[in-house]
């Protein structure tokens, strides 16, 4: 018998033992990259599970399995997820890409949705935020409150989101400081508290008295809290315990609505592949409370581009802009398109350093 | 009173029966573990240990079993020569790195030319790979004397930054929009390490592995090779007296255990994992050592620890899901089973005595 063949009599066998109690009841899984407690990234995906939770009551039974590593192990995971009768699975990081798209060819019947990923298929869809909205705001605020007129960024990976968050802090803080000047780490991990609790510390000890981070734990703002003067934001998530400083606002992920939309939709059978990239206007990417350490006049600036991203009015890209290599990118009132910053491989004109190779 | 004294001759008892007595301390303390946190023992124990072999889907989950056994196994056999004769490879995780990048280099500098020689090209260069890779540490113990758990192990750190390099520099899929990561090598038909059996997890790495263990075996009970191996580690003068080359040694244990782990690597990224990534390697290689010393050293015991290992991830992944058991909790599990191997390996060499009469 072949696995296909194996994995029908599988279902069926699923369907008939559990025909009574399962019938309407919708499972939906998700697949996490860090740990529910890491305080930012996979906590907030895990907000969103729990929010579906709550929306749908007894209608819907969620799942998960935090830690699970990039490659061979998320596949078995999410197989597992499918044989165990998931109608829905969110695979809630880049590296599981390829692992979603194999495990959803072999079964046609479940709903896939891959975060900040590119591939789809008929049963997968992908959907990621525009967290260089958040950015934008974030570099306003650290333009005009550095003292030391140096920035510090804790990147993870130099893959597209990243480097676009980069360009969008450094065109925002270089707007209202043409003296600033960031200064990048890159730490290789999402969540590694050690590594990016060392990172900061090392940023600091170069000047830095604003500490951005790209990475899930909390460890950043430990280490700013320790030094004292430095601000930092919080990533992912709110991190509202390290307000009202050294944590000064925050981007927050809010997938809830998202995640009760598409569970509502494998309900009513209208699911269908679709490639959802939102950000502030639709409430995906939410600016957290800009803290009192933030004079009135530069929180009010912040929450007029603010309102300005979500009625459409503005766009964080907006030229003229030209490449670290000095050749033009945008031109004067152009604003970039998805495909060039869904695929950002080029740091902004006045980065110091290369993207690494 | 109760004391501990050594005894004259090492347990064989204890020695075998220590590892038995060490998932049953396991499964006691982490049902209790799983009890505290509110969930039914038996059936978190059930879950991890019974459901991936017997339970309703087997059929997937057996495989399973073989893909994370088979590295595990592979990179354990090579450890354990090596600290059977008192050398110290901690960083297999580095081997298995460099011979995963140099078997993939090869595939990806071919593509995309088909031919039946390219994947025995690739298992040659991702052994070669781990081979050169731990040969450092082995050249500069016998030229310089340095210590190789430490450079083994540093040199774990620098596999992984050519590993980031690779998969964002050289090694990136051209056709993969900026993202990092190669080209996936399962959907390159010459450089698959497929199934030998579809859906068997039956791979090539699953076939070395076992060709691994009985030479490991033939080797330590029949071969002379084999014998230095155990004398150094048992009884370093004698082995001078007896002819033993131990720097000799030091390079063939380093060497192959850096080539076993190279394979490991090679057969892991051209078959389950697919692409040269930046986490490309999940602890292989650290798991490994675990697994070595869980069996005892012994080729058969390791084919046992892996399998046993291979099935409280598997298992522990399902209970996660189906029981809502927290990952720490598996993690503390799998902790307590080299935890209580070392406590109860203590009684190999001691014994306890009880009422002796002496005051301390």
């Amino acid at each position: 018998m072949n696995f296909t063949k194996l994995l029908a009599t599988a279902a069926v066998a699923l369907g008939l033992a559990g025909a009574a109690v399962a019938q309407d009841k919708t499972k939906v899984g998700f697949v996490y990259v860090g740990p529910v407690g890491d305080g930012g990234w996979t906590f907030e995906h895990n907000e969103g599970r729990l929010a579906v939770e709550e929306h749908f009551g007894d209608a819907v039974e969620t799942v998960f399995v935090e830690n699970v590593a990039e490659g061979p192990d998320s596949e078995r995971v999410m197989t597992q997820m499918a044989l165990e009768g998931a109608d829905l699975i969110f695979t809630t990081s880049f590296g599981y890409m390829d692992p979603t798209i194999n495990v959803a060819k072999k079964f046609p019947n479940v709903k896939f949705e891959h975060a900040t990923g590119y591939k789809r298929a008929d049963n997968v869809s992908t959907y990621s935020a525009r967290f260089y909205e958040g950015r934008a705001v974030q570099g306003h605020i650290a333009g005009k409150m550095t003292k030391t007129n140096t920035v510090g960024y804790i990147g993870s990976f130099p893959i597209p989101e990243v480097i676009r968050g980069i360009n969008s802090a450094y065109l925002h803080a270089k707007k209202v400081n043409p003296d600033v000047e960031f200064k990048i780490i890159w730490v290789y991990t999402w969540f590694d508290p050690a590594k990016e609790a060392d990172a900061a510390k090392a940023l600091i000890d170069q000047g830095a008295d604003v500490v951005l981070q790209h990475t899930d734990s909390t460890a950043p703002q430990a280490a700013a809290q320790e030094a004292g003067d430095v601000m930092t934001f919080g990533q992912a998530s709110d991190m509202a315990e390290y307000g009202p400083f050294p944590r000064v606002s925050s981007i927050i992920d809010n997938w809830a609505p998202y995640y009760i939309a598409r569970t509502q939709a494998v309900i009513d059978g209208s699911w269908s592949s679709v490639d959802t990239w939102d950000g502030i206007p639709t409430g995906m990417v939410e600016i957290g409370e800009i803290t009192d350490a933030v004079p009135a006049d530069i929180k009010a600036e912040a929450l007029a581009m603010v309102e300005a991203m979500r009625t459409g009015a503005y766009h964080p890209f907006t030229g003229p802009i030209k490449k670290q290599d000095g050749s033009d990118w945008l031109a004067d009132g152009e604003t970039a398109d998805d495909g060039t910053l869904a695929g950002m491989n080029f740091y902004v004109e006045g980065i110091t350093g290369d993207i690494p190779q | 009173m109760i004391r501990l004294v050594k005894r004259p001759q090492p347990s064989q008892a204890w020695s075998y029966g220590a590892p038995v007595l060490a998932v049953a301390a396991t499964i006691f303390f982490g049902g209790l573990l799983f009890a505290a946190l509110g969930k039914n023992p038996i059936d978190a124990i059930l879950t991890i240990f019974w459901e991936p072999i017997f339970g309703e889907f087997s059929f997937f989950y057996r495989p399973q079993l073989l893909i994370k056994g088979a590295p595990l196994v592979l990179i354990a056999i090579g450890l354990s020569l090596g600290f059977k004769a008192g050398i110290w490879n901690i960083g297999a995780e580095g081997q298995y790195i460099i011979g995963a990048l140099a078997g993939a280099g090869v595939a990806l500098a071919l593509y995309p030319l088909e031919s039946v020689l390219i994947f025995p090209a690739m298992i040659l260069a991702g052994a070669l790979g781990g081979w050169a890779w731990a040969m450092i540490p082995a050249v500069l113990k016998t030229k310089f004397g340095t210590n190789e758990i430490l450079v083994s192990l540093m040199l774990v750190y620098v596999a992984e930054h050519i590993l980031a390099s690779m998969a964002l520099g050289a090694m990136k899929n051209p056709e993969g929009f900026g993202f990092p990561g190669s080209r996936n090598l399962q959907q390159y038909a010459s450089a698959h390490n497929a199934d030998i059996i579809e859906n068997s997890g039956m791979h090539w790495g699953v076939v070395f592995a076992l060709i691994a263990v009985i030479f490991a075996y033939v080797l330590l009970s029949r071969h002379r090779l084999g014998f230095a191996i155990r004398v150094t580690g048992e009884a370093p003068r004698a082995a001078a007296f007896s002819g033993v080359n131990p720097k000799g040694l030091i390079l063939f244990c380093l060497g192959t255990s850096g080539a076993l782990a190279g394979l490991a690597g090679l057969f892991e990224v051209a078959g389950p994992a697919g692409q040269v990534t930046i986490d490309f390697n999940v602890g292989y290689g650290f798991t490994a050592i675990i697994v070595a010393f869980l069996g005892r050293l012994n080729p058969i015991g390791i084919l046992f620890a892996g399998a046993l290992m291979a099935l409280t991830y598997i298992g522990g992944d399902i209970a996660q899901s189906n029981l809502g058991l927290p990952a720490a909790a598996i993690q503390v599990f799998q902790g307590m089973l080299l935890f209580f191997l070392l406590a109860i390996d203590l009684f190999t060499n001691y014994r306890l005595q009880i009422g002796a009469g002496e005051t301390a």
